[in-house]
C-alpha cells in the first residue's frame, strides 16, 4: 500500500494557542514546520472564556509579546473590550484583559499561520510518535502518513481521549463537539510516558436579545486602552467597545442546586479526572461556600458577530433541566435562551515533572510540549509553553543554546519552573503569587526584560532591538537626572504641593524625594521640573515606577542575587545522585525523579532540605562541576 | 568562588563548659565592619584598620554601651583563615552568658546566624580544605544539620509552637485575603484594607515580641544541662526530683511505676543549670502504658548530658539494673545509693566497680547526702567534665534572631501601609514574617498559600 511519507523540521501536534505560538516560532526561524490540527476551522479556538489577558495572565501576554510570539498582536487586532485591572494597586500587579471577538481571534490567527513561510497546515489526527532508540523522529497519522521530524511539539490541549459531560450525558468529544483524539495516548503510554487526567469545565451561552439588561450593572472597558503588544500603536485600539454585565445568583438558585446535587457527575462519582480549585463549578462554590448568599455573575459578549453571550462565574455539570431553572433564577436571566449547556470536559494530559525545563521530555529526546498537555489551564499559560517549546526545539535541532527562563526574569519562567519541579495535581493556573520577584516582573516592563532573548533566539528584529536599547538608555538617563535635580521651597513648588495636598517644603528637596510620596508621581511634577527633556509616554512610565518603589525594588534585586548564584549551578544531567554521599534518602529519590538541572531548582523540590543542597553543592565542587 | 557568599555568619566556635573562655567566630565579607559595631578597642582603634593576623584587647558592649564581656580579638584576613573569608575570632572571658550575649550583638549588627556544619562548608568552598576530604564535609554538614534539626523542634516548648502556629495562621489568612482579591479584582476589594489590617499586623508583633522577651529569659526552649534520673521502679527517683527542685513536682507513692510519663524541671544547683527529666522506671512490664514510659526513658538517657542513676540500697541488684547499667555505660554518670534510712543490702564499692562512676549514699526521703551530690555535680562541670548540648543554646538564638525578622518585617507592613502604599505592597513582607516564623517549626513555604488561597477564598469564572 502506498504511503504517504514526508520529511520536516518540525512537526507540532495541534493548532490551540499553544500549538500556534510554537509553529510560527518554528517557522519564522525558517524551519520546515508541519502544524497538524484535527480542523482547521478551530485555529486558536477559544471554546471557555472569550477574553485573553485577566491577573498574571495579562503580563504572560506581554511576555509572550517581548519574545516575539503572536498572542498579543492578535488580541490587539481583535478585541471589543479592554480594561487594565488592579488599577488602583501597586504596578505590579496591573494587568490587562481584554474581551475577544472570538470568532475573528480565531480567524486572524488562522490567516497568520497560513501567510506564515514554511508552515504547513494539515487536517489530520495524529495517531503515533515515532521513537527510535530514545529520540523522537516523527509521527504517524490516523490516514496512515509518516511524517518524519528532527523535532516534534505536543500541544493536544484537552482533545486527547476527551469527553463532554453534563448530567447523565457522557459524549467522547472535545469541546464544542470537537473530534476527540483518541490514539495518541496509548502510543505515549507505551513509549514510557505516565498520564494523567484532569477535569475543567465551562458555563452556558445564552441568546443575548433574551437577557434583560435593565436588571444587570453594565460594566465599561476603560476609557483610553492600554494594547497588549509592545509593537501596536496605541491610537490603533482605541475603538469603540462593548459593554460586559454584573448580576448575582441568590438563595433560589443555591437552593435549586442544593436540591439536584445528587444528579451532579461530580457528586455521583461519574467524573474521575481533577478539577481546578480555583475554577470551581457553581455547584462547588456553592457546597465549598455554603455561608455565601450570593456569587458574582458575567455576561461576557462572545464576539460582533453573534448574539451568544457568556454566564461568567456559573460553569457547571448539572443535567439540562436543573442548568435550565438555575440559569432562569438569575436577575436578567429569567427569560434568557441557553444556546449551549455548561458542560465539564475531562481529558489525559502528563505528569510535567517529565520535563526539562527547556519544555523536552527528560527521557525522549527531541520531544516536547507544551500547553493543557502539561497540566496547566488557560490560553494564556497554554501561549506562552508552545513558544517556549517551539523555540527550543528549534534551538535543539539547530545545536544553538536553549532558552530556560528563570524565576526571576519573567512570569513565562515561574510557570515552567512551577510546572517541571512541584507536584501538580490539578490544572496549573498562572497567578501573581506565585511570583516572588513580582515587583520586578510588570506588565510594564516586560519588553526591557524579555525583548534581548526574543532576539537572541531570531524572534524579534534588529530595528526593534535597537529600539529597546534606546529605550533602557532613556530611562537610565532620565533616572540619573531625576535623582540629581533639586527644587527649593519656591512658590511654584508650594503651590503644587498644595494642589496635590502634599505637604509643603521646609527646605530643598531632590525630584525623587518627592516622587516617592504617595499622592505624587513624576509626571505631576512636570511644572516645577524645567529641564525635562521630552520624553515618550511609556519612558516615563519607567522612570516614575522606578523611582517611586525603589526601597520595595532593589530589596527584591538584592534577593534575586542570591538566586541567580543558586541557578547558576549547573547540575550535571547524568549525576548518579546515589553516588552522593550524605544526603537523605527522600532527597536521593525526589533528585532521582525530577532530576534538576541546577541547584536552584533542586531546592525547590519539596523533600530537598536545605542542608542536602549544602551537600550537593559541595559534592559538585569536590568533582569540579562548577557550573 | 569566593564571591559566592555575600552574607557575614557568626557562631560561637566553642563547647558550652564553664571553663569561661570560649571563642565567638565572625566569618564573610563584612567580618571587620560587623565586629568593630560591637568592640571598643583599649586604645581606640578600628579593626577594619589593622593588619592581618594580629590581636587586639577590649571590650564588647552593648546596646546602650555597657560592657559585656573584655576580650581578646584575633584578626585574619581573606583568603588566610579557617574558611578563607575575613575572620574576627572573639576571645571571651565572661563564660556562657557572656558568649551568647556577644553573638545576639552581632548579629543585631548585621551577621546572621551561621547554619549548622557552615564555617566548614565555607571553608571547602573556598578551598581551604582539600578535596580529598569532600566527602566527610559532606557527612558534617548532614550531620549536624540533623541534629540541629531534631533538637530544633523537639525543644521548642509546646506552648511557643502553638503561639508561632496561631500567628502563622492569622498571617497567610491576611496574604491569602489580599492575594485572592488581587487574583480576582472583580470579585473581591481590598481597597482601603490597610486600616482593617494595621491593627491585626500591631497584634502579631505584639505576640512576637513576647516570644522574643521569653527567648531572652531562656523559656523559649529549654536550656541547661540534661540531666536524666533513671533507675528501676520505685528506687526514688521522684522523690529525687523533689529534693533536688524542692518542689512536690512529681507524685511519689510507694506504688512502682507510679511515673508513666516524664516530668521535666529545669534547677538551678550552685549556679549550673539542670534540665532535670524523672522518667519512668525500668522495668519488663506488661502495661502498654508503662511500656511506653519505660522506651521514653530510655531515648532521653541515650541523649542526655547527665544521668542520675538511683539504686534502691534496700534491695538487691537485678536483672533490670544490668538493663540500666548497660544503658549508661558510656555516659557521663553519678550513682546515688538511695534508701540509706533503710538497711542497705548493697555496698558503694561494688556499685563503683560495676558502673565506674562516682557514687554516692543518699536518702531522698530524708534529704539526706544532697549536699555532696550537688557539690559533686558543681566540680564535674567546672573540670570541664560536663558541658551541655550547644546545639541548644545556638538553636535559641536562631530562634529569636528568626523571631526579630519577623518582627521587622511586620514593622514594614506598618510603615507600608502608614505610608499609604497600594494593598499589593503589604502582602511582601507579610509573606517574610511568614517564612521567618516557618524557619523556627522547620517548615517551608511550598504550596501553603495557594492552598490557603483556594480553601478560604471563592474565585474564579
Amino acid at each position: 500500500m502506498a504511503v504517504i511519507e514526508k520529511y520536516f523540521d518540525i512537526v507540532v501536534i495541534g493548532a490551540g494557542h499553544a500549538g500556534c505560538e510554537a509553529a510560527l516560532a518554528a517557522a519564522r526561524l525558517g524551519l520546515e514546520t508541519i502544524c497538524f490540527t484535527v480542523s482547521v476551522d478551530s485555529i486558536a479556538l477559544m471554546p471557555c472564556n472569550p477574553n485573553i489577558g485577566g491577573t498574571s495572565k495579562g503580563h504572560l501576554v506581554r511576555e509572550i509579546d517581548a519574545l516575539g510570539g503572536e498572542m498579543g498582536k492578535n488580541i490587539d487586532a481583535t478585541f471589543i473590550q479592554s480594561k487594565m485591572l488592579n488599577r488602583s494597586k501597586g504596578p505590579a500587579v496591573h494587568s490587562l484583559r481584554a474581551q475577544a471577538d472570538k470568532s475573528e481571534y480565531s480567524r486572524r490567527m488562522r490567516r497568520i499561520m497560513e501567510n506564515t513561510d514554511h508552515l504547513t497546515i494539515k487536517q489530520a489526527e495524529v495517531t503515533d510518535l515515532i521513537v527510535e532508540d530514545g529520540i523522537c523522529t516523527g509521527v504517524k497519522t490516523l490516514g496512515g502518513g509518516i511524517y518524519h521530524a528532527k523535532a516534534v511539539v505536543l500541544c493536544t490541549g484537552v482533545y486527547l481521549n476527551a469527553r463532554c459531560i453534563y448530567g447523565e450525558v457522557s459524549n467522547y468529544t472535545g469541546p464544542n463537539g470537537l473530534q476527540s483524539a483518541t490514539h495518541l495516548t496509548d502510543s505515549l503510554k507505551e513509549h514510557g510516558v505516565e498520564m494523567v487526567r484532569f477535569k475543567t469545565g465551562t458555563p452556558a451561552r445564552v441568546d443575548g436579545r433574551t437577557v434583560d439588561f435593565s436588571r444587570m450593572e453594565e460594566q465599561l472597558g476603560d476609557e483610553r486602552v492600554v494594547p497588549f503588544s509592545f509593537s501596536t500603536n496605541p491610537e490603533d485600539v482605541q475603538i469603540d467597545q462593548v459593554s460586559c454585565w454584573l448580576t448575582y445568583t441568590n438563595e433560589e438558585t443555591h437552593e435549586i442546586i442544593r436540591n439536584n446535587l445528587d444528579r451532579s457527575p461530580l457528586y455521583s462519582g461519574m467524573i474521575h479526572g481533577t478539577g481546578p480549585r480555583y475554577c470551581p463549578s457553581i455547584e462547588d462554590k456553592v457546597v465549598r461556600f455554603a455561608d455565601k448568599n450570593r456569587h458574582q455573575v458575567f455576561l461576557e459578549p462572545e464576539g460582533l458577530y453573534t448574539n451568544e453571550m457568556y454566564i461568567g462565574g456559573m460553569s457547571s455539570s448539572l443535567p439540562e433541566d436543573v442548568q435550565d431553572a438555575m440559569y432562569h433564577t438569575v436577575p436578567g436571566l429569567e427569560h434568557a435562551k441557553i444556546v449551549r449547556n455548561a458542560y465539564a470536559i475531562e481529558y489525559d494530559c502528563i505528569n510535567p515533572i517529565q520535563l526539562n525545563a527547556t519544555l523536552e521530555f527528560k527521557n525522549i529526546q527531541n520531544l516536547f510540549s507544551g500547553g493543557q498537555f502539561n497540566g496547566s489551564s488557560g490560553y494564556e499559560e497554554a501561549a506562552a509553553q508552545g513558544l517556549i517549546a517551539g523555540i527550543n526545539a528549534c534551538m535543539k535541532i539547530l545545536g544553538r543554546e536553549y532558552l530556560v527562563l528563570d524565576r526571576s526574569e519573567s512570569y513565562i519562567g515561574v510557570l515552567i519552573d512551577d510546572l517541571v519541579t512541584k507536584e501538580t495535581h490539578e490544572p496549573y493556573r498562572m497567578m501573581t503569587s506565585r511570583a516572588e520577584y513580582r515587583l520586578l516582573l510588570r506588565q510594564d516592563n516586560a519588553d526591557l526584560r524579555l525583548r534581548k532573548y526574543g532576539h537572541q533566539v531570531g524572534l524579534v528584529d534588529e530595528e526593534t532591538y535597537q529600539a529597546l536599547l534606546r529605550k533602557e538608555e532613556q530611562i537610565k538617563a532620565e533616572i540619573e537626572r531625576v535623582n540629581n535635580t533639586y527644587v527649593g521651597d519656591s512658590e511654584p513648588v508650594q503651590n503644587l504641593m498644595k494642589q496635590y495636598n502634599s505637604t509643603l517644603l521646609n527646605s530643598g528637596c531632590s525630584l525623587s524625594e518627592l516622587i516617592r510620596r504617595p499622592e505624587l508621581n513624576y509626571q505631576v511634577l512636570a511644572p516645577i521640573d524645567k529641564h525635562r527633556p521630552e520624553l515618550p509616554e511609556d519612558v516615563q512610565e519607567q522612570v516614575s515606577i522606578n523611582i517611586k518603589y525603589d526601597g520595595y525594588i532593589k530589596r527584591q534585586m538584592k534577593q534575586v542575587e542570591q538566586f541567580k548564584k543558586m541557578e547558576g549551578r549547573k547540575i550535571p544531567e547524568d549525576l548518579d545522585f546515589n553516588a552522593v554521599g550524605s544526603l537523605r534518602l527522600e532527597a536521593i529519590q525526589k533528585l532521582e525523579a525530577y532530576r534538576p538541572m541546577n541547584l536552584g531548582q533542586a531546592s525547590r523540590i519539596s523533600g530537598v532540605s536545605p542542608a542536602d543542597v549544602s551537600v550537593l553543592l559541595v559534592y559538585l565542587e569536590s568533582t569540579g562541576h562548577k557550573g | 568562588m569566593a564571591e559566592f557568599f555575600d552574607d557575614t555568619i557568626a557562631a560561637i566556635s566553642t563547647a558550652m563548659t564553664a571553663s569561661g573562655i570560649g571563642i565567638v567566630r565572625v566569618s564573610g565579607p563584612d567580618a571587620f565592619e560587623i565586629a568593630d559595631r560591637v568592640y571598643m578597642g583599649k586604645n581606640g582603634k578600628k579593626l577594619i584598620n589593622q593588619k592581618a593576623n594580629t590581636i587586639h584587647y577590649g571590650w564588647i558592649t552593648g546596646k546602650q554601651g555597657e560592657i559585656l564581656d573584655e576580650v581578646l580579638v584575633m584578626l585574619m584576613k581573606a583568603p588566610h583563615s579557617y574558611t578563607g573569608e575575613h575572620t574576627v575570632e572573639i576571645d571571651c572571658h565572661g563564660g556562657v552568658i557572656a558568649m551568647r550575649k556577644i553573638l545576639e550583638q552581632l548579629l543585631l549588627a548585621g551577621a546572621r546566624p551561621a547554619e549548622p556544619g557552615e564555617f566548614t562548608k565555607r571553608a571547602f568552598l573556598n578551598g581551604r580544605i582539600d578535596l580529598s576530604q569532600a566527602e566527610a564535609v559532606m557527612d558534617i554538614i548532614s550531620a549536624k544539620n540533623e541534629y540541629a534539626l531534631k533538637s530544633s523542634v523537639k525543644q521548642l516548648q509546646g506552648s511557643v509552637q502553638k503561639e508561632i502556629r496561631s500567628i502563622r495562621e492569622k498571617l497567610i489568612y491576611q496574604i491569602a485575603f489580599i492575594e485572592s482579591a488581587l487574583d480576582d479584582p472583580e470579585h473581591i476589594s481590598v481597597d482601603g484594607y490597610g486600616e482593617e489590617l494595621l491593627p491585626i499586623v500591631q497584634e502579631a508583633e505584639h505576640e512576637i515580641r513576647r516570644l522574643i522577651e521569653s527567648a531572652d529569659k531562656g523559656k523559649m526552649i529549654s536550656e541547661g544541662i540534661k540531666t536524666v534520673i533513671v533507675g528501676k521502679p520505685n528506687a526514688g527517683k521522684s522523690s529525687l526530683l523533689n529534693v533536688l527542685s524542692g518542689e512536690e513536682k512529681a507524685i511519689v507513692t510507694d506504688i512502682a511505676g507510679t511515673t508513666r510519663d516524664v516530668v521535666e524541671e529545669t534547677i538551678n544547683v550552685r549556679g549550673i543549670t539542670l534540665r532535670l527529666l524523672d522518667t519512668a522506671g525500668i522495668r519488663e512490664s506488661a502495661n502498654q502504658v508503662e511500656r511506653i514510659g519505660i522506651q521514653r526513658a530510655r531515648e532521653h538517657a541515650k541523649d542526655a548530658d547527665l544521668i542520675l542513676y538511683v539504686v534502691d540500697g534496700s534491695a538487691a541488684l537485678d536483672e533490670n539494673d544490668e538493663e540500666i547499667m548497660q544503658l549508661i555505660k558510656d555516659k557521663k554518670c553519678i550513682v546515688l545509693l538511695n534508701k540509706t534510712d533503710l538497711e542497705l543490702c548493697i555496698q558503694a564499692e561494688d556499685l563503683k566497680e560495676k558502673t565506674k562512676a562516682p557514687v554516692i549514699s543518699i536518702s531522698a526521703r530524708e534529704n539526706q547526702g544532697i549536699d555532696a551530690l550537688e557539690e559533686c555535680i558543681r566540680e564535674m562541670f567546672f573540670q570541664g567534665e560536663l558541658s551541655f548540648n550547644d546545639e541548644v543554646m545556638i538553636t535559641n538564638i536562631r530562634h529569636k534572631h528568626a523571631l526579630e525578622e519577623a518582627e521587622q518585617s511586620l514593622l514594614m507592613v506598618e510603615n507600608s501601609i502608614l505610608d499609604g502604599m497600594p494593598e499589593d505592597f503589604y502582602t511582601i513582607d507579610l509573606m517574610g514574617a511568614y517564612e521567618a516564623l516557618g524557619r523556627i517549626l522547620g517548615e517551608s513555604l511550598g504550596e501553603n498559600l495557594v492552598n490557603e488561597i483556594f480553601s478560604k477564598f471563592c474565585t474564579g469564572k
